[in-house]
């Protein structure tokens, strides 16, 4: 009993709950979006992912370095970042073009705001929507999926020397979104649901991003609301619009399955940083990004705006949380 | 109402019970420690006024102090024996504060004197309210808050409902548990005491589910008492605390800055309502209250009933501990305070004594990350409040703008937000903190 005993206040007792096991198992359900990635890709996801993820923890080492604060890199959370951000990009981006988006991603959008927590907008979808305004043409050139070859050979724009224009091969395919935008086809359901369409490294399986995010959900590391409230603002809105009228508008389920929104909703909307804090505000802030979603691209000028609608939300989440708080315990509605 | 139709409120955790190691253990006596410690304030409000002097000798239940105005109470003698010294000791909160040093007589049959009795059938309430002043009664649950002043109900504001907490929602402790299914007798008659007193028709027995033979064993006792209900309630913490208690129970809202009166309730808890039952017809005083000692760092896990003023060192060195403990505190381990001495002393509101292992206090060791606002704290939070922005403000020292606008005052500290927070951020701690700031702010 000569021991020192510790004062420490109360609780005394934690859930174990911790950010670096929050944000690595984020990482996991990332996994399976990721390999089905390199399967469909082959070597240019592969390149494309691993080079996007390393810019961007590389970003945060010497930011951390340069701003001199202690290492970050334990929290996983650049890991996502990078990770995310590498998914969202077109397999066959010129390398150096990933190593530049990684940087503003990281740089630009979390260190020089305050790092982990003090973001304002999602650090992956800012380094994306650089390239697409600094790089559209290269942005918008879909290498095809399962071609052969894809595990032994790289498109030939991958390793573009910086600063020259890359030169693709003759075949680059449309994306699902931008057949039916410029050409008015649509792909069935089953292959947008399962992956076999051309798209961005990480968006093209809904099915194993929907695993992932009923992970995340299940471990209550996700928020929930937030891809509920897309989606179902999402299938409300087109549906209407596919009710008046079937041949201009695209059906509900070809909205909800196609393009970036599955990774979208469930991963990048639901960044804690980003989005509201209250589940009133989250339900907001979900229709929000959803109606976005559905008049960005049934009247914009692009095929795709998960991107431009998830980042108008990040801007409008303090103002969010602002104006939506619950009834605090015995007091007079607010 | 929560799962399974059983009554509750929003939001809280759900902290792992470990209530298993003493809930089926009877209470047991605890010998006298060679020198008892009893400060003067063991109660919320004034403490007690001395009547007694060094060197004189005691009888068991004598008087030592008298109550100083309306809001304290009596002190009496938890041990026959000569009062050794009238000096300062250290209290729970690290402050030094004026006790009485009691060395109980060996060998003594430690009889208890009695005093005026108070019977039921023919006292008044004010009577009734004068007898539990004298007993030394306060709230047995943990905040020692002097049961008589809230028994005092204003005439425009009558009580309906008469609430009996049962719940015991802290982890570790199970002493409540053991009242009721150990002093059924003494419960309900203090419920007769303290229905007379205020006037309430209707008496509510609220008890977590994870007691049921507790519930059960009181329902039995009932007789078909129309006025007496015992309620089931989901197991969640903080379900024993006042305001989730009536919401749960009454689905009334306790409003900001009030009291329970200002909706018809009053709430009482089971230890505190059997020692009402148990002490009045006696005319006796509080000497000993009934401890859960617990925690993996303690041997001879149990309840025991305690007399007051038992040093920690005495009571850890009887129950015996791991030579890893490495943390000890009084109360449950969510809202309990870390005992910074063992020559700390229990007091009357003192329901448990936890000791933790290292294994255990690293837990809670961990890095702190900064808000990723995950609004778990707002999800759990029991009062709806904001402890992601409180947190933020706290950090700016912006504790005006945490009162006025995000209702900071509110918050009685419960803990569940910290208790969840993944970046372990020590949220409850600043909003003490920045409390304390708001109210020195306004006498100022």
């Amino acid at each position: 009993m000569s021991k020192t005993l510790e004062i420490r206040t109360s609780p005394h007792i934690h859930s174990g709950h911790a950010v670096d096991s929050i944000m690595f198992n984020v990482v996991l359900a990332l996994l399976p979006t990721t390999l089905f990635a390199f399967y469909v890709f082959g070597l240019a996801a592969l390149l494309t992912l691993s080079t996007a993820v390393v810019s961007c923890v590389l970003t945060e080492f010497v930011a951390g370095r340069l701003l001199g604060k202690p290492s970050t890199l334990g929290d996983w959370s650049v890991v996502i970042t990078g990770l995310l951000y590498g998914l969202t990009l077109p397999p066959g981006l010129p390398l150096w073009m990933v190593v530049v988006g990684g940087v503003i991603a990281v740089g630009l959008t979390k260190s020089l705001f305050g790092g982990l927590g003090y973001n304002v907008f999602n650090p992956a979808l800012v380094g994306r929507a650089f390239l697409q305004a600094a790089f559209p043409v290269a942005m918008t050139s879909w290498v095809p999926g399962f071609a052969e070859g894809r595990f032994t050979t790289l498109p030939s724009s991958t390793l573009t020397l910086p600063f020259t224009a890359p030169v693709y091969d003759a075949i680059t395919s449309a994306t699902p979104l931008s057949a039916w935008k410029f050409d008015g086809l649509a792909t069935g359901s089953r292959d947008l649901a399962l992956g076999f369409v051309s798209g961005s490294a990480g968006e093209t399986c809904a099915v194993l991003i929907l695993l992932g995010g009923i992970y995340l959900i299940v471990r209550n590391m996700m928020n929930w609301r937030i891809p509920a409230s897309i989606f179902a603002t999402v299938v409300a809105l087109s549906g209407a619009l596919y009710l008046v009228d079937s041949t201009r508008y695209a059906s509900p389920a070809f909205m909800l399955l196609s393009g970036g929104l599955m990774l979208g909703a469930m991963f990048m909307a639901t960044d804690m940083v980003g989005s509201p804090l209250t589940p009133g505000g989250c339900w907001v802030y979900g229709a929000l990004i959803g109606v976005l979603v559905v008049v960005i691209r049934t009247w914009g000028g692009m095929p795709e705006g998960v991107m431009y609608a998830i980042l108008l939300g990040n801007a409008m989440t303090p103002h969010i949380d602002r104006l939506i708080r619950p009834r605090v315990y015995g007091s007079k509605r607010a | 109402m929560g799962l399974l139709g059983l009554r509750t409120f929003r939001h809280g955790i759900h902290p792992p019970e470990s209530k298993d190691d003493t809930s089926g253990l009877p209470i047991r006596q605890f010998p006298f420690a060679p020198l008892l410690i009893i400060p003067l304030g063991q109660h919320i409000g004034k403490p007690s006024v001395l009547v007694v002097q060094e060197g004189q000798e005691v009888t068991r239940g004598q008087r030592l102090a008298r109550a100083d105005g309306f809001v304290s109470v009596s002190l009496h003698a938890p041990a026959s024996g000569t009062i050794r010294k009238i000096g300062l000791t250290p209290s729970i909160t690290g402050q030094m504060v004026t006790a009485i040093f009691l060395e109980p007589f060996p060998g003594s049959t430690q009889e208890i004197a009695g005093g005026k009795p108070c019977p039921l059938d023919t006292s008044t309430p004010d009577e009734i309210i004068a007898a539990i002043r004298d007993a030394g009664v306060v709230g047995l649950g943990g905040a020692a808050f002097p049961t008589h002043v809230k028994l005092k109900v204003p005439a425009d504001k009558p009580v309906d409902t008469l609430i009996i907490n049962g719940a015991e929602c802290e982890p570790f402790l199970t002493t409540d548990h053991r009242v009721m299914l150990e002093q059924r007798d003494d419960l309900f008659l203090g419920i007769r005491y303290l229905q007379k007193a205020t006037g309430a028709k209707r008496v509510v027995i609220g008890i977590e589910a994870n007691k049921p033979d507790a519930a059960e064993h009181l329902r039995a006792g009932l007789n078909d008492d129309p006025d007496i209900s015992v309620e089931v309630l989901t197991v969640k913490y903080p379900q024993g605390a006042e305001k989730m208690l009536i919401t749960a129970l009454l689905g009334r809202e306790v409003p900001s800055g009030g009291l329970p009166l200002d909706v018809g309730a009053l709430c009482n808890n089971v230890a505190t309502t059997a020692e009402i039952g148990r002490l009045l017809p006696q005319g006796r005083g509080i000497q000993e209250r009934v401890v859960t000692i617990g925690g993996p760092a303690v041997k001879h896990k149990g309840n025991y009933r305690i007399p007051v003023g038992t040093p920690l060192r005495f009571i850890l060195e009887h129950v015996g501990v791991d030579p890893d403990v490495n943390r000890v505190f009084l109360g449950g381990p969510m809202m309990g305070q870390a005992a910074p001495s063992l020559d700390i002393a229990i007091t009357k509101g003192t329901s448990g004594v936890v000791a933790f292992t290292e294994t255990e206090a690293e837990r809670t060791h961990q890095q702190v990350y900064p808000c990723i606002r995950c609004a778990h704290c707002v999800d759990v939070c029991p009062i709806f409040l904001n402890p992601s922005q409180l947190g933020l403000l706290a950090l700016n020292q912006e504790y005006g703008r945490m009162a006025d606008e995000f209702n900071l005052m509110d918050c009685f500290e419960c803990g569940s937000c910290s208790f969840v927070c993944p970046s372990h951020i020590p949220l409850v701690q600043q909003f003490r903190f920045a409390k304390k700031a708001v109210r020195k702010a306004k006498v100022s």
